[in-house]
């Protein structure tokens, strides 16, 4: 054959991001993420808020929102954490496999031949730009919406010290990463259901209420031995970048529990579809 | 290698319980058009998914272009262009970008080339001034023929082309009849699915039948239609009369309406048949010797279900 073997060929990879950007129910999603810290900002300004919310649950951000509006950036990805972003990563996961087997397109891709596991890896890899730009499009926005509204500053860490806004920028970025691997194992086991069904829309709503349902598992405290080994159990240590100086180590646990999940998710996917009847 | 471009040996898929193609041994001959035939629901397209690897047979082996498939489907798949059970395309791309995006996916198709290549797959089947309009906007046929230009984006050794008249206009359905024409003269080979009859007739070489998951014949066309016995019918205003000297020649498998009795010649020489008509005082209006259409060969072939359970 005097085909060039473009093995590393980027091609399919970028008609595949390509195929996400330009689909408007996803340049809609993507919006609506937007929207929200600016409706948070919009609504802070309007209503001087209370002490805030009670303790506990993570870091509360709201109460320095007025005071500097790069906490508008971290209250909306507090809020976001718990239904939107992983919408928006159930989404696109739906799609992924489910969506092609739905519109016929995967019989297609697969007689062109795509390799059943490039097919996947590709999948994933469309999955992970999705669940490190949710993040970063919610913090930009915030920051923008904040700083319009309540200025720029110096900010007040959680250890009561302050810090430069570069090295809080810097931090945020960390943060947006770090949420990004968090939502990455979600989408690892949102590509598995996408491979047991032909209907995008069950995996995509079977994703969110294994999410919903692990948050609330993880407010019960009688179920404390399984706490460690959910999916949602970490998402909130982010907060942790926001002491001086930074508690890395407090980050292991979430880190090493999303990279538990993608391992046994991304090889049920493999394991699933690599042998998989394709009959729609 | 071998000489056919797709051979399968005790093709077989249970689902369940259920038998949907039994020990299948297609032989399709290189450069030939054979037409893949058998009514809804006999196996044809889940024989199909087998050969192009999307379903794994339950039992049996198979060939493609002399390699071995699944195993070597990476190498032998850029070679054959497929159409399998209906268009599949994003709704929300265009035409065009439909087929950009399966082209990007073949590793061993060239960047360089695409546009001019999907240019060409668009221009061969007439859809290069809708090619800019979103999917979702095509009609029935327009749908069907991307799903045709897909199959065309290379040179293709091998084409695999399943119900692709489905949901075209008459003149829709004669362009491809020419195209398929035109690619086996280029030297493709053509597996092509179908039921309707005049298709065959007009453009296969080699005929396989399906009926209930079995391959219940596969020859080259003539062979097939010469097999069938051929008919005498007579145009008369006496069909009992006509009948009955038929039936006292010989004549097998009678039938009568209105205006002709039939019946087939067997050894029967055809000139006999109209002497003893006219000797029995029969007004014959008209008497023909036809060989029975491919429909008849083909009913004959799968209706034989309802004999045996009648």
């Amino acid at each position: 054959m005097s085909q060039a073997d473009t093995r590393l060929s980027p091609r399919f990879l970028l008609s595949e991001l390509r195929l996400i950007a330009v689909r408007r129910r996803n340049q809609a999603g993507l919006a609506a993420l937007a929207a929200v810290p600016v409706i948070l900002a919009a609504a802070m300004k309007l209503t001087v808020p209370d002490a805030g919310r009670g303790p506990g649950q993570g870091p509360d951000f709201f109460s320095q929102i007025t005071g500097n509006g790069y906490f508008v950036a971290l209250a909306a990805l507090g809020v976001e954490l718990t239904l939107f972003l992983p919408i928006a990563v159930a989404m696109l996961a739906g799609d992924a496999v489910a969506g092609e087997a739905n519109q016929g397109t995967l019989r297609y891709l697969l007689t062109v031949p795509v390799a059943r596991t490039r097919l996947l890896a590709i999948k994933y890899a469309g999955i992970l730009m999705g669940a490190f730009l949710a993040p970063l499009v919610v913090a930009t926005s915030g920051l923008l919406a904040g700083f319009l509204l309540f200025g720029a500053g110096d900010v007040t860490t959680l250890s009561g010290t302050r810090i430069g806004l570069a090295t809080a920028l810097l931090r945020l970025l960390v943060i947006c990463l770090y949420l990004g691997v968090c939502l990455a194992a979600l989408g690892a086991v949102g590509l598995f259901l996408s491979t047991l069904t032909e209907q995008p829309m069950g995996a995509t709503i079977a994703l969110t209420m294994l999410t919903v349902a692990s948050f609330v598992l993880g407010q019960i405290p009688q179920l404390d031995w399984l706490h460690p080994y959910l999916l949602t159990q970490h998402w909130r240590d982010f907060g942790e970048l926001l002491r001086e100086p930074v508690a890395w180590e407090a980050l292991i646990p979430g880190l090493t529990s999303a990279g538990a999940y993608i391992l046994v998710f991304l090889s049920a996917a493999w394991a699933r579809f690599s042998g998989r009847d394709v009959t729609s | 290698m071998t000489d056919l471009a797709v051979a399968s040996h005790g093709l077989t898929k249970r689902f369940g319980s259920q038998v949907a193609v039994n020990a299948v041994d297609l032989a399709v001959p290189r450069g030939a058009v054979y037409g893949f035939l058998g009514p809804n629901g006999s196996g044809k397209t889940t024989t199909i998914r087998m050969l192009l690897g999307l379903i794994a047979p339950t039992a049996g082996s198979h060939h493609l272009l002399g390699e071995t498939m699944p195993d070597r489907a990476g190498h032998v798949l850029p070679r054959v262009g497929a159409l399998v059970e209906g268009p599949g395309f994003h709704p929300y791309l265009s035409g065009r970008d439909n087929l950009r995006r399966l082209d990007a996916a073949d590793r061993t198709a060239t960047a360089r080339t695409a546009e001019a290549r999907i240019g060409d797959a668009l221009d061969r089947v007439g859809l290069t001034a809708a090619a800019g309009k979103r999917y979702r906007t095509f009609s029935l046929g327009m749908k069907q023929r991307l799903a045709i230009a897909a199959a065309l984006l290379k040179p293709r050794e091998l084409l695999v082309l399943d119900e692709p008249t489905n949901g075209l206009d008459p003149q829709g359905t004669r362009e491809v009849r020419t195209l398929v024409g035109a690619l086996a003269a280029e030297g493709a080979t053509v597996l092509l699915s179908t039921h309707l009859l005049a298709e065959v007739e007009q453009v296969c070489t080699h005929v396989g039948v399906m009926h209930r998951g079995t391959l219940v014949a596969q020859e080259p066309l003539a062979d097939l239609r010469s097999d069938a016995a051929p008919r005498a019918r007579v145009l008369t205003d006496q069909p009992a009369e006509a009948a009955q000297v038929l039936r006292t020649l010989g004549l097998t498998e009678l039938a009568e309406t209105a205006s002709e009795a039939s019946g087939q010649l067997g050894a029967v020489a055809p000139e006999k048949v109209v002497s003893d008509l006219v000797h029995a005082g029969v007004a014959v209006r008209g008497f023909t010797v036809e060989a029975p259409s491919l429909e008849d060969v083909f009913v004959h072939l799968t209706g034989r279900g309802f004999d045996v359970s009648g």
